[in-house]
């Protein structure tokens, strides 16, 4: 594996993710309309999954928001690498804009744009050291209209019965806004930033996977009837993922990251 | 049924109505807006109009000369610089995503309605961009930048909020809060 293999790799990540959904968010997408009964939310979701097709078929981006790129990177501890694998990521990012990503990235205060969707830490770039000789690359690009409703708390250590309640304030506070029907990433435990960062990984995790503690929170938040796009409906939150962490006896800290229905992913393996 | 042209039918449309768009929209997101308020209060005139026009809040991916994805960002956003913009029109037709502050929708009474597109239908409202027209304030950069495009059966649209102050937002929010 050398320099140019990751360049391409990740190139090819970047474009599958921008123009092709998962198809554990299709299905749920594709369940969400057929369980519908107002004709607002079922036209919506009717659009969704038309655009998803047109995109596919076209390897359009999905949504214009082509978000903020994030990478997870878990790189094998028997690889030796002879080469900056965060460069690569940048090199990638920089050759895909503006030809799939819209330039998004600017100075957090003179709001300048760079051009190219690289900055002061971006693309934003976690890795882990793991068992084997594989490095395996995650892609998730991360729109503003979703980001923007997300929230962190710092509960008192013996308070876990109010995260089910925070999560519905979170949502019913964003309303239409993030273009539900949302995904909805949570983070308990860990510290301030390490909350953040797990409630941001289990985005990565399939819509499939819900244990009972997620399955019950969902249930709760599809109660509420925000519906598609906030006009209302059975279809507020396709899925709840958890990521855990032990955390400080006198702490529990708890972060919602909310993600729109265009939960794009992709990985890669070399 | 299809807008074309904004005059005194769009005052008609009641929330909940489904339409189409045929003909001009302007793009405008934050930074146009911004800059729009800021040349309003210092009298200034704009380069293009808001009067009569359809607005649609979005931040396109221009590609050459081709819209590859422009689905609608969240409305909200532009809710601090709307009514000024209002008070500057006699009809206006405004495209989004989200719907907009109980200012916004005073500052529309008689005057304007909202319509909601589909949010992250990017490739889908770019299917319905015929053609770029021209483009204003580029220095702002692609996304923020204000683009006329012709557009032909954009939509589905729901009217969200119409000009009488109906606001399906506001009754979704009602049910929701007293759901929590």
């Amino acid at each position: 594996m050398n320099y140019k293999d990751v360049v391409e790799a990740v190139c090819e990540i970047i474009i599958r993710a921008q123009t092709e959904l998962p198809l554990d968010v299709v299905n749920a997408i594709r369940r969400a309309y057929e369980s519908e009964e107002s004709e607002i939310a079922k036209r919506n979701l009717e659009v969704i999954l038309e655009n998803i097709e047109i995109a596919k078929k076209s390897r359009l981006p999905i949504c214009q928001d082509t978000g903020i790129p994030f990478f997870f990177v878990e790189i094998g501890r028997e690889l030796s690498l002879d080469f900056d694998i965060k460069k690569a990521i940048i090199d990638a990012v920089r050759k895909q804009t503006p030809s799939i990503l819209r330039p998004n990235a600017v100075h957090p205060l003179t709001r300048k744009n760079s051009g190219d969707n690289t900055g002061i830490g971006v693309p934003v770039v976690n890795t882990d050291v793991v068992e084997g000789d594989r490095l395996r690359i995650a892609y998730m690009p991360k729109g503003a209209g979703s980001e923007n409703m997300s929230q962190l708390r710092m509960f008192l250590p013996m308070e876990a019965d109010k995260i089910k309640k925070f999560v519905l304030e979170t949502v019913a506070r964003a309303m239409g806004m993030p273009c539900p029907p949302i995904i909805i990433g949570l983070g308990i435990g860990g510290s301030f930033d390490v909350s953040a960062k797990l409630a941001k990984k289990a985005l990565l995790r399939s819509l499939d996977s819900m244990n009972e503690f997620e399955l019950e929170i969902l249930e709760a938040v599809n109660s509420l009837g925000i519906g598609p796009m906030g006009l209302g409906g059975k279809t507020t939150a396709l899925a709840v993922l958890s990521e855990l962490n032990h955390c400080h006896t006198a702490s529990l800290p708890v972060a919602v990251n909310i993600q729109c229905w265009a939960n794009r992913r992709a990985e890669v393996i070399l | 049924m299809i807008i074309s042209t904004v005059d005194e039918s769009i005052l008609k449309l009641k929330a909940g109505d489904i339409v189409y768009v045929n003909g001009e929209i302007l793009t405008a997101r934050d930074k146009a807006h911004a800059r729009a308020v800021e040349m309003l209060k210092a009298k200034q005139d704009l380069p293009f109009s808001f009067n009569r026009s359809i607005v649609y809040h979005c931040g396109p991916i221009i590609s050459g000369n081709r819209v590859i994805s422009a689905g609608p960002t969240t409305s909200e956003r532009m809710s601090p610089y709307a009514p000024k913009i209002l008070e500057n029109v006699d009809l206006m037709v405004m495209i989004g995503k989200g719907g907009m502050s109980k200012e916004v929708v005073n500052a529309m009474k008689g005057k304007a309605v909202y319509l909601a597109f589909t949010g992250g239908a990017g490739a889908f409202a770019a299917s319905k961009i015929k053609k770029i027209k021209g483009v204003f304030w580029e220095d702002l950069g692609m996304a923020e930048a204000v683009w006329v495009f012709e557009v032909e059966n954009f939509g589905p649209c729901v009217v969200a909020i119409d000009s009488k102050g109906n606001n399906l937002y506001e009754q979704v929010e009602r049910e929701v809060k007293a759901r929590l």
